[in-house]
């Protein structure tokens, strides 16, 4: 296992160094000088845009400036933000949690519900229920995520009145960040009804990002199931009178479950490189907003941070999900 | 009384193309502590017969039968929960292919354990003595590392011992081994072959043997059936067989074995077993058989009296002419 663990771990430098040297190029590709968009329209004299431009170090050669940045990661510096100024690691874990909240949120909406929609659709192949859970998998699948947003709003928080429209936590309430979670955070700080305002406000962006990743993970369950139901071992389960139940539930589904964890990961990697649409109609103030509005702002050291920081938290996501297939199959781990 | 007894068991596959006919009207009888071997080519039903029995058919399957009773307890009318209490307890099967017949995500231990659950009152203590003492009678050496070992870390043999030792875990009074032997090393298929017969002699179960090795027929079983196409085309004791087969096709199986060759070439069957489109009308077998005439060509052959191994055929060979049905 610390072999298997440890060869994983060596893929993780050259995957490293490959993301620091494509997101530094990423944003120098994108036209447009950061100097420029600091200036705003009142412009700057040439003198002042010599100066700047010395100061944060653009007129050194490009190699020259990748190895400082790169130095810069190594030591864990990753730099100012040009427009607030601080730290790129302080903003962007002031800002993470809240992805991380809704992430979580969403992955386990959808694995909730699109394990057992997928297994009842296998086991019931061709029958009504297969159809009915295959058919609005492809719907959510297929909808405008955007769309599928304001229905929601438009009917659960307009309509109905049930859900507020936008935030974290009503305006009522006021506490310290202690963990950054807000679920955690209003527990803590002992108002009443601030739990449930957290809860209110969480519900529909969770229902939002969930819709993807729960139709993906319900037709990849439903195929990986289907497959395993063919095989030997499965015939062998039910040749010694187990329930249905066991055979379908313990016997295929763990042998199942190797690509739908592959595809909860993929989920899980994009979820929390920022679900940019849900974080953006939903206000909420998460990293998936703070890269697109600083990509607009030509933000070089937030870009090449938050790239960065969003593609490690990928890397270590896939890592525990390479980890996980050898516990749940022993014979991936001696390979 | 049989311990297991079908009278005219078909079954029928929904396929694209059309109902496939896998088995044809196929009667099976074994006694109590008896070994019966079913014998033929790929594709003649022999496997299909014994999975209806346990009822492990998928759903494009249609099974019926005039008779089909295990025990005493008829097998159509038994609901799905008698069936499991009856399945894996007192008839109980293994498979051709160990290495994909054991689940690769369980230990072997996990996996025996798990019958001894569903249909002992045993205690975890217990059902883990019940597996070491399962693996010692099966031949698995140092059973308590072995248990927790998973089925890739263990040889295709070691496999197959690990399946008999799980089908025979709750002391089934009818063991069905659908071609055990088959997909392993030509050295570990006598063991395998070894140890079923003396654990039948020992426990005093029945044994099917699904084969289409007439070696294997010859060295282990009592009574031997014949199937063709679906249909069972003879029954017999094992010595009768070999001695006075009456089916062409009994006796073109065993013209082809090479220990009673008697000249330089093997003589074969020529053709192949008819599939799903090319089912010839009269008797399945009259387009390779060398006695056909035709009549066989045209009318479906009766089904001969015992003393002529309940042949199914028009002309059975080795008949007194008294003795022949009409």
């Amino acid at each position: 296992m610390l072999k298997f663990f440890l060869s994983r771990l060596g893929t993780f430098i050259p995957t490293f160094f490959g993301v620091t040297l494509i997101s530094f190029a990423f944003i120098r590709v994108l036209p447009g000088d950061p100097i420029i968009v600091m200036a705003g329209e009142r412009g700057m004299s040439q003198e002042r845009y010599e100066a700047l431009r010395a100061q944060y170090g653009f007129d050194q050669p490009i190699w020259k400036q990748f190895w400082d940045y790169f130095t810069g990661i190594l030591q864990g510096d990753l730099g100012n933000s040009f427009v607030t100024n601080r730290p790129v690691w302080d903003e962007f874990f002031s800002l993470f949690p809240a992805t991380l909240e809704l992430s979580i949120c969403a992955i386990i909406i959808a694995t909730c519900l699109g394990l057992p929609a997928g297994v009842i659709a296998a086991v019931y192949r061709g029958k009504f229920l297969d159809r009915f859970f295959m058919s609005t998998a492809l719907i959510g699948y297929s909808m405008p995520i955007f769309w599928w947003a304001l229905l929601l709003i438009i009917v659960f928080s307009g309509n109905l009145g049930w859900t507020p429209v936008s935030g974290r936590i009503g305006l009522l309430y006021f506490f310290e960040d202690t963990t950054g979670f807000m679920l955690i955070d209003s527990l803590l700080s002992g108002q009443s009804g601030a739990f449930r305002s957290a809860v209110s406000h969480l519900i529909l962006p969770s229902i939002v990002l969930a819709t993807i990743p729960l139709a993906v993970i319900a037709r990849q369950t439903r195929s990986a199931m289907l497959e395993v139901l063919s095989e030997d071992y499965i015939r062998t389960a039910r040749a010694k009178g187990l329930s249905p139940e066991r055979v379908n539930g313990v016997h295929a589904l763990r042998n199942a479950m190797i690509p739908v964890i592959t595809v909860i990961g993929l989920s899980v990697g994009t979820l929390l490189a920022g679900a940019i649409l849900t974080e953006t109609i939903f206000s909420w103030p998460g990293i998936g907003k703070w890269m697109v509005d600083s990509i607009f702002r030509r933000d070089y050291p937030v870009v090449q941070g938050g790239l960065l920081m969003i593609a490690v938290i990928v890397m270590i996501v896939n890592l525990l999900v390479d980890l996980t297939y050898g516990l749940i199959n022993p014979k991936i781990r001696s390979r | 009384m049989s311990l297991l007894k079908i009278r005219n068991l078909s079954v029928t596959f929904a396929t694209s193309t059309g109902p496939f006919r896998a088995v044809d009207k196929v009667d099976v009888d074994v006694d109590k502590g008896q070994i019966l071997a079913i014998v033929g080519e790929s594709g003649s039903g022999k496997s299909v017969s014994m999975l209806a029995t346990m009822g492990l058919l998928p759903w494009t399957a249609t099974v019926t039968a005039d008779e089909m009773s295990f025990d005493g307890q008829d097998l159509r009318t038994l609901s799905g929960k008698a069936r499991r209490r009856l399945i894996g307890n007192d008839l109980a099967m293994i498979f051709q292919e160990p290495m994909s017949s054991l689940n690769p995500c369980f230990s072997v231990g996990f996996q025996i354990r798990e019958a001894l659950r569903k249909h002992t009152s045993m205690d975890r203590k217990q059902r883990h003595a019940r597996c070491v003492e399962l693996f010692e009678m099966v031949g698995i050496p140092s059973p308590e590392q072995r248990l927790k070992a998973y089925p890739h870390q263990l040889s295709g043999g070691m496999n197959q011992r690990v399946m008999i030792a799980m089908a025979i875990a709750c002391k089934p009074r009818l063991l069905i081994a659908d071609e055990p032997t088959t997909a392993l090393d030509v050295t570990i298929q006598a063991q395998i072959l070894d140890l079923l017969t003396g654990l039948q002699k020992e426990t005093g179960m029945g044994l099917i043997l699904i084969t289409h090795d007439m070696g294997v027929v010859a060295e282990t079983a009592e009574r031997v059936a014949v199937q063709y196409a679906g249909q069972k085309v003879e029954d017999q004791t094992v010595t009768d067989l070999f001695a006075t087969p009456h089916h062409p096709y009994t006796a073109a199986l065993l013209a082809a074995l090479p220990e009673r060759a008697t000249e330089k070439h093997l003589p074969t069957i020529p053709g192949v077993v008819p599939g799903q489109h090319d089912r010839p009308v009269g008797c399945l077998f009259s387009p390779r058989c060398q006695f056909a005439d035709d009549r066989c060509r045209a009318i479906e052959p009766p089904v001969q009296p015992d003393a002529l191994g309940r042949a199914l055929c028009h002309y059975p060979l080795n008949a007194p002419a008294e003795a022949q049905a009409q």
